[in-house]
């Protein structure tokens, strides 16, 4: 099948590479690097790579997630003994683990006494939030809307309720999500087991509801647009400004299927809201266990939604 | 008749696949077609069966009603109505109205003359769903293996076949589909807040064009992939999602019986670590 679809990536034009719609003077010198090209993702969309804008909170963001990242990577390597291939071998086991139940909600525990994991714990969370204050002062630098900001916020809210806030409201660090692949893949199993599985959750519901629903999304809408993109639906804002052929059949696609269509605008919001919901209705699912509710099973039974 | 104010002139004649102009019409905003009708049969008799198993059931509470496969006895036979027949004659009708549903998508692409991403897109969700009640029952050799339609019994099923196989977050190809999932549910994130952001700079601000769009990911992670290529990315991830949360089940049973954290003993076992 070698329909035409879209003349997007059937020709490659190099030029001089786009450094960005100018700002501020002060605030141009922060992007670095020099652009290149790359023809494989030049396949896909777009070939060029960088530059990238640091600004103090990117530098900010990449001190503290690098030091997040080697207090948990060398703390790995110390637990095999420093051997590399030990670490290779075992790196999937290997977790660098909160405080013990002594320690409570201490906040200075020792080094050894899960010290490390509250450091490397403090150094991320420094890491997400000044990642995210940038996406806060790129957008109005740039004049955007400030809606990536509020969505990764989203997302810390889940992260914090894991890490610092359902620990502080059971007063202890031990509940915390340690650090590792398998650690917080058992982390995770147990976590259900002990507060009579999560599945009866409300909240752990509708996250998932909103986790599917956000692939389903994209699977319909980058579809959408792709089928379309021969009449120009992928220039998404020009088509919400000024609609043309391309979103009218892409919106009367999905009305002709299931009576029912979004416009190119809404689909975002739809879109949005489902990413956003994900995680704030799983934070406040988290947040829950073992606060408020001890076994979601029996609270299902008071409910009349299990037996 | 529930036009758009510029859908008259896209409501043209063809494009159908089986039927010629028999069933070449809307009713209301729906397009029918053959396999509308086809759809709709499927659809009205698997709803019927479900209410027919219900009332056989003990409840009418929606949370708790169960339409159950039949005991693992009956291998893959065909059982009685009540003893998991209503399950397998429901499983066929939903197979069939998928089906349909698809094909219907393939004649609304053709009368509006789009690629057919779409009906394609949902294939991939439709052999997820087959693949945990067809391909895997029958590699298993029981329809019993296929989950129960309700909405908590088929958490309970997700439950108890995942501590089959001890932990199931073990499964490498459910630590692929996971990691799937979550990675389009950013994406989508990213992509929705891009677009609204550049449409809504706020009061008094002129609406951004791509350009907007690439510099402000560029100056964020340092790349953009631009508006068509968001699309393919985002639509690759949800199908990849789907695709692996296929395989990751089907793989537990037929290739691997025991507890999935044992399957990675492998790894340390390998013969190069001596």
């Amino acid at each position: 099948m070698s329909a035409y679809q879209n003349i997007f990536t059937q020709v490659q034009v190099r030029s001089h590479p786009e450094m960005g719609v100018p700002t501020e003077p002060g605030d141009d010198a922060w992007r670095v690097g020099t652009p290149s090209f790359v023809h494989w993702i030049g396949r896909i969309g777009n070939a060029q790579i960088g530059p990238i804008h640091l600004g103090w909170t990117g530098v900010l963001s990449l001190v503290t997630g690098f030091l997040a990242f080697e207090i948990i990577g060398i703390y790995m390597l110390a637990q095999v003994n420093w051997s590399p291939s030990e670490f290779v071998r075992q790196f999937l086991w290997l977790g660098l683990y909160p405080p013990p139940p002594e320690q409570a909600f201490n906040l200075f525990p020792p080094l050894n006494q899960g010290g490390w994991w509250v450091l490397a714990g403090f150094l991320l969370t420094v890491s997400v939030i000044s990642f995210c204050v940038r996406s806060y002062l790129r957008a109005k630098a740039l004049g955007l809307g400030t809606h990536t900001t509020w969505a990764f916020a989203s997302a810390i809210w889940l992260y914090l309720v894991l890490g610092f806030i359902r620990p502080m409201m059971m007063g202890s660090w031990s509940e915390a999500v340690p650090f590792g692949i398998f650690p917080h893949l058992d982390w995770t199993g147990a976590f259900s087991i002990t507060y009579g599985n999560l599945f009866y959750n409300p909240f752990h519901c509708l996250s998932i509801v909103f986790l599917y629903g956000s692939t389903l999304l994209f699977a319909m809408h980058g579809a959408t647009i792709l089928a379309t993109s021969r009449y120009g639906a992928e220039r998404e804002v020009e088509q919400i400004t000024d609609r043309g052929t391309g979103a009218e059949r892409g919106a009367l696609f999905w009305r002709w299927t299931m009576g029912f269509n979004a416009t190119m605008e809404s689909i975002h919001r739809w879109a949005w809201w489902f990413a956003v919901l994900t995680t704030l209705t799983g934070g406040i699912g988290i947040l829950l266990t073992g606060t408020v509710v001890d076994s979601w099973y029996d609270w299902a039974i008071a409910h009349n939604y299990a037996r | 008749m529930a036009l758009l104010s510029f859908e008259r002139k896209y409501r043209v004649r063809g494009g159908t696949l089986i039927g010629g102009d028999l069933f070449d019409f809307w009713v209301g905003p729906f397009y029918v077609g053959f396999f509308g009708v086809t759809t709709a049969f499927f659809a009205a008799l698997g709803t019927a069966l479900i209410f027919f198993g219900a009332s056989l059931g003990d409840t009418w509470n929606p949370w708790l009603i169960t339409i159950n496969p039949p005991d693992i006895s009956y291998g893959l036979a065909l059982a009685p109505m009540r003893e998991g027949g209503i399950w397998q004659v429901v499983t066929i009708c939903a197979v069939g109205a998928f089906v349909s549903w698809a094909l219907r998508e393939v004649e609304i692409c053709r009368k509006l003359g789009i690629g057919l991403h779409v009906p394609i897109a949902f294939g991939v969700a439709i052999f997820a769903y087959v693949s945990l009640v067809v391909i895997r029952p029958m590699l298993l050799g029981a329809w019993g293996h296929g989950f129960p339609y309700g909405i908590f019994s088929h958490l309970d099923w997700v439950s108890n076949v995942g501590y089959q196989y001890l932990n199931f977050h073990y499964n490498p190809a459910h630590m692929v589909a996971v990691t799937f999932f979550f990675t389009t549910t950013m994406a989508l994130a990213l992509h929705g807040s891009l677009v609204l952001a550049a449409t809504n700079p706020g009061q008094g601000k002129e609406v951004r064009q791509p350009e907007h769009e690439d510099t402000f990911f560029r100056d964020f992670i340092g790349y953009s992939v631009g508006t068509l290529g968001i699309h393919r990315v985002g639509l690759f991830l949800a199908l990849q999602a789907g695709i692996w949360s296929a395989i990751c089940i089907v793989i537990s049973g037929p290739y691997w019986t025991a507890g999935w954290p044992e399957w990675w003993d492998g790894w340390r076992n390998l013969p190069i670590w001596q």
